[in-house]
């Protein structure tokens, strides 16, 4: 596809309404101002610093691979201290590598709605990411898009590539200033991972009650490659829409998503994960827990495509209600197109048990202890595929957005 | 330790405790015998507090202290303890957290003193791993109650069925964990622990000495006496022909 072809698809879009999701002004957002390159991240305001710590990045850049801060529409710091692993703004990227365009809009379609034609018509930034064959990066490369000023709308373009047998984790932190009480984010974000490579990809979403949001995220898995997902999204929302999608292209690709949604205020969020076995004796594994309090309404999807011999497929969505007002909808589907394959889905919808609240009582705590514990242990996914130490900062980021929400 | 007087108890509106009298001394165990609904469980939530387990007349006092309308874990607060006969799963909170939280410890790791703990009663470390009650066998379940009772070491503990479904082998083990946390191996004037045990086999009291007995039906205490010879007329005639021999003893006695 040339640039022109890709043009004019996304022109030919432009007014095309996604699928899923309430329709969004777009037109109402801007580009905003520059902002001035940053040295370190430590020179980033400190009215922020919190808001950084809290989508998980670590402005010390202390245990990070490389580093990566969109402010608005500004790129304004990146760096790489690792041997093996390139980072950079999508738009540097191009100019660098005459290849990557290749990469531009094969997973997503330009054309699958008006958010995305936007990011190809109006594309603010976004970040590149490749590990070179063979290269593993087992310190994660901590990125972050945030957003300062009221009315921006970032529409950011991401490719994540791991080459042959290289492994690459990833934090991703999407956060939000305090002060802004409306804003949008559009980020397309594309994944390759290659033939024997592995992406952890553990993303938190630090909204803010104004914000609207529509990620659109698919991944392409070759040979033996794996791919894991993990969301945590435990701040209000205004309005938050996806539906990632794994291609398990490759013979035993994998694909992993977690999600962990505490959804509260007037936040309403369709979220669902979709994985497509189209490779032998590939398989997927969707798992969401999901809180829906207060007046929060949350669709939570899973998906499972079956079209390849002996692959495997499983989808467990667990709800937990907490107010009268508030709505979960739970939707798992499966699709089989041929016979020698196993799809299974579980979904529950619960509430917190008084025979559980009783027997923490028994064992000494208060009413409101034990209804804590119980939420947190409904939360708690034992997140696989992690190194050890990102692991344990993953559960030490989960802690922190859930002892801000209890 | 443990005074209940003129103790009635209502579980959906249905009277199942009725004028139930009962004191338990410090360094006390008392067994509790009975049938199948006879309101040996009702009296145990009963004392524990329970909000389904309504008190419409009567008065528990624990320790010196009215505690007929105090919540749960004010009770526990006060040293009271049970061992669970169908415990509740709780996802995500594994059998480790549990004996943190039974400790009062604020820890979410599961360290050395907790793996210590566990050994005592052949619990491994991938079994504290678990979450707690999900797919647990009925051994598994007794020794992870038992577990949980060490870690909080209560002043006053009820049993519910500790011996029903437990193996030859293991039930050895956790009367002999109740021996200790019940004071059982000191001297008798050394003994500050309490226990209620409610058996409906009667299998844990080979294991474990008690110093009353009683049998309950009807929701009332229908016979009290001593733990040998209650247990024998129990497990030898069944518990209406052991109410019957008692009520004859203690008119013969007034005689």
């Amino acid at each position: 596809m040339t640039n022109k072809e890709t043009t004019e698809r996304a022109e030919r879009a432009k007014r095309k309404k996604a699928a899923l999701g309430e329709d969004i002004a777009i037109g109402e957002y801007i580009a905003g101002k520059e902002h001035q390159s940053l040295n370190s991240l430590a020179e980033f305001p400190a009215e922020y610093q919190q808001d950084l710590l809290d989508a998980g990045i670590e402005p010390t850049e202390r245990d990070r691979s490389g580093s990566f801060l969109q402010r608005d529409c500004s790129v304004v710091f990146s760096t790489v201290k690792y041997p093996g692993l390139e980072l950079m703004s999508t738009t540097d990227a191009l100019k660098e590598h005459d290849w990557l365009k290749e990469y531009l809009w094969k997973v997503v379609p330009v054309d699958q709605d008006k958010y995305t034609a936007e990011v190809e018509l109006e594309q603010t930034q976004g970040y590149f990411i490749r590990s070179e064959a063979g290269k593993k990066v087992t310190m994660p490369v901590q990125s972050c898009l945030f957003i300062s000023s009221d009315k921006i709308g970032q529409k950011v373009h991401n490719i994540i590539i791991a080459e042959e047998d290289s492994e690459l984790h990833i934090i991703s932190g999407c956060s939000v200033s305090h002060a802004v009480n409306s804003a949008l984010h559009l980020g397309v974000s594309e994944f390759y991972v290659k033939k024997g490579a592995k992406i952890t990809f553990t993303m938190i979403h630090n909204w803010s009650r104004g914000m609207e949001v529509r990620p659109r995220s698919a991944v392409m898995i070759e040979d033996e490659g794996a791919f894991v997902s993990n969301y945590i999204l435990m701040t209000p929302v205004k309005s938050l829409q996806m539906y990632p999608t794994a291609y398990c292209v490759g013979r035993n690709a994998r694909a992993t998503f977690q999600t962990i949604i505490y959804a509260h205020g007037d936040t309403v969020i369709d979220s669902g994960s979709r994985a497509v076995l189209r490779g032998e004796g590939s398989r997927s594994e969707i798992i969401s827990r999901v809180i829906a309090t207060d007046n929060a309404q949350v669709i939570a999807r899973g998906d499972l495509i079956g079209e390849a011999a002996n692959t495997k497929g499983h989808i467990e969505c667990r709800g937990l209600m907490l107010s009268d007002t508030a709505e979960l909808d739970s939707i798992p589907e499966l699709k089989a197109t041929r016979k020698d394959l196993d799809l299974s889905h579980e979904a529950a919808i619960g509430k917190v048990a008084e025979e559980e609240i009783q027997y923490l009582m028994a064992r000494g705590l208060s009413e409101e202890e034990a209804t804590s514990v119980i939420i947190r242990g409904f939360l708690n996914v034992d997140i696989t595929g992690l190194p050890d130490a990102l692991a344990r900062e993953t559960k030490k980021m989960f802690d922190m957005s859930l002892e801000k929400v209890m | 330790m443990l005074e209940i007087k003129d103790l009635t108890v209502e579980v959906e509106g249905k009277e199942i405790v009725r004028d139930l009298h009962l004191n338990i001394e410090e360094g006390e165990v008392h067994v509790l015998f009975g049938p199948n609904g006879c309101g040996k469980t009702t009296l145990l939530m009963t004392l524990l507090g329970f909000p389904s387990y309504n008190v419409t007349r009567g008065r528990i006092t624990f320790k010196g202290v009215d505690i007929t309308n105090l919540p749960t874990n004010e009770r526990v607060k006060l040293g009271m303890g049970m061992s669970f006969q169908h415990p509740p799963e709780i996802r995500g909170v594994k059998l480790g957290d549990m004996v943190n939280i039974a400790q009062g410890r604020k820890e979410d790791v599961i360290d050395e003193d907790v793996i210590a703990l566990a050994k005592r009663l052949n619990i491994s470390i991938d079994f504290l791993n678990r979450d707690v009650n999900l797919g647990f066998s009925g051994g598994e379940v007794k020794r992870s109650e038992i577990l949980q009772l060490l870690a909080q070491a209560p002043d006053f503990i009820m049993f519910d069925e500790p011996d029903s479904g437990v193996d030859v082998e293991n039930i050895e083990l956790i009367g002999e964990i109740m021996c200790e946390l019940l004071d059982r191996n000191k001297m008798p004037s050394k003994r500050d622990k309490s226990g209620l045990i409610i058996t409906h086999s009667g299998s844990i009291m080979r294991h474990i000495k008690a110093d009353r007995a009683h049998v309950m039906l009807g929701g009332r205490i229908a016979c009290s006496g001593m733990p040998d010879e209650i247990t024998k007329n129990v497990m030898e005639t069944g518990f209406e022909r052991c109410v019957e021999l008692c009520v004859r003893s203690n008119e013969v006695d007034a005689e």
